[in-house]
């Protein structure tokens, strides 16, 4: 089984040299940690930077220099800055590479479900909604299963959708899963899960490589 | 032409309670402070105000929240207030929610003459609901229309007195696009200087689409998430 800086190391080996990436916020953060070796990546952060570099020095936090968490960050060689409506407008024209992004639900089908649990959590979509409609490719982090042990990959969607038929990869704590015509595909799975508990915690249409193989870390 | 106006208080003097406002800035990023503590000082209420974010507890919009001189927020992400939690859940305020980039979209297409727009986010989720649709190339987009806002509140970084405007880092975010949508847009500065100082080259909003313009005071720039490395 993966714990999240599993899960971002695992990520962070779908970035390709050159590519324009949008870490949402959570896990897909740390996937920064793990860029490879001679893969350079420029990291968009959709309130309006390109280029995004570690946090600051203690000492040198600027509060006009955040991402889209809020946090203070830094920039790097080659930076720029632009409004939020150049910053999804560029989202939009299908210029960033790679979203990466958490999830309350997936279905089958690639819709993700993370922003809204009616009557509880109502803080808002910020620019999820902007991102899976438009990112070319979508890769979702998140844990196999909810507190209760319930499957997050689902037939169909419970919660309010974020997105439709958009998810095209989940890297969960259990594996690696694409999304296909014929629903989830399982491709990895992590050291010391077996076949049959995956089988067991997905519950949406499933089904197995024939080339499916452990994850090397 | 002078749009240069004498403070906060001056440049806010005017809005009357019920206007729909736009209100710049990310988070706690960017936003008008000056406008906001003189608004909460003059009691304006009843206000729409069109917003990324709500502010937080005792900061940014949540200062208007507190004293309930807020009706209705249009906004992308509110999560960091209870305040504002407390008054949705008690009905005594109205919240829209939209995708982040269609509120941006919408300020940019006021600012830019055009009615509306045809944007893919949301299509098949609840914020289509009762939207038109229209098919493009085979994908269904949504027909988002174009804000209207009597007022544009904005923070820049430099400005001068002729209301163009240079925005500094992230600081930028939605500033520009409200500044250009409003119907009186108000730009409060960190630094004002006369006009033929900043270079044409680097202006990002010019200054016809700025109507008072003034030298703001005292910011105290608030870092919501203060997130270092070790050295």
């Amino acid at each position: 089984m993966l714990n999240k800086e599993q899960i971002a190391q695992r990520i962070a080996k779908e970035l390709k040299d050159g590519f324009y990436v949008n870490l949402g916020i959570g896990i897909p953060t740390l996937v920064a940690n793990y860029i490879p070796e001679g893969v350079n990546v420029i990291l968009q952060s959709e309130n309006g930077l390109l280029g995004m570099g570690p946090f600051p020095l203690e000492g040198e936090e600027d509060a006009d220099l955040i991402n889209a968490g809020k946090q203070t960050i830094t920039t790097v060689p080659g930076s720029a800055f632009f409004d939020s409506a150049m910053s999804f407008g560029m989202i939009r024209a299908g210029k960033v590479d790679l979203t990466v992004l958490g999830a309350m639900e997936v279905s089958e089908t690639g819709d993700i479900a993370n922003w809204k649990i009616p009557n509880k959590m109502v803080k808002g979509m910020g620019g999820a909604m902007d991102l899976v409609a438009a990112a070319k490719n979508i890769i979702v982090a998140m844990q196999h299963t909810n507190p209760k042990g319930e499957s997050k990959l689902l037939p169909k969607c419970s919660l309010p959708l974020t997105g439709v038929g958009c998810v095209k990869k989940i890297v969960s704590d259990l594996g690696v899963f694409d999304v296909t015509p014929e629903g989830f595909v399982c491709i990895e799975y992590a050291p010391g899960v077996t076949i049959e508990e995956i089988k067991a915690k997905t519950a949406g249409k499933l089904t197995i490589a024939a080339d499916v193989k452990e994850m090397v870390g | 032409m002078n749009k240069v106006v004498a403070g906060a208080d001056a440049a806010i003097q005017d809005i009357p309670s019920g206007a729909t406002l736009m209100l710049g800035g990310f988070g706690l990023c960017g936003i008008p402070e000056n406008c906001i503590a003189a608004l909460v000082k003059k009691g304006t209420n009843n206000l729409t105000c069109i917003s990324n974010n709500a502010g937080v507890d005792g900061f940014g919009i949540g200062l208007l929240l507190e004293q309930k001189q807020v009706k209705k927020m249009i906004s992308s992400y509110v999560g960091e207030n209870a305040e504002f939690e407390r008054q949705l859940l008690s009905g005594e305020l109205e919240v829209e929610l939209i995708p982040q980039g269609t509120l941006a979209t919408r300020c940019m297409a006021a600012g830019y003459g055009m009615p509306a727009v045809y944007l893919l986010a949301g299509v098949g989720t609840e914020v289509a609901i009762g939207k038109e649709t229209r098919e493009f190339n085979g994908k269904p987009y949504l027909m988002e229309y174009a804000f209207d806002s009597d007022y544009a509140i904005v923070k820049a970084w430099k400005g001068d007195t002729q209301g163009n405007l240079i925005f500094k880092d992230t600081a930028r975010n939605f500033n520009p696009l409200m500044a250009m949508a409003g119907k009186i847009t108000i730009a409060e500065v960190e630094e004002l200087v006369p006009a033929g100082e900043l270079d044409p080259n680097y202006i990002h909003v010019p200054g016809i689409y700025v109507h008072r313009i003034f030298q703001g005071a005292n910011y105290e720039k608030r870092i919501e998430q203060r997130t270092v490395r070790k050295g």
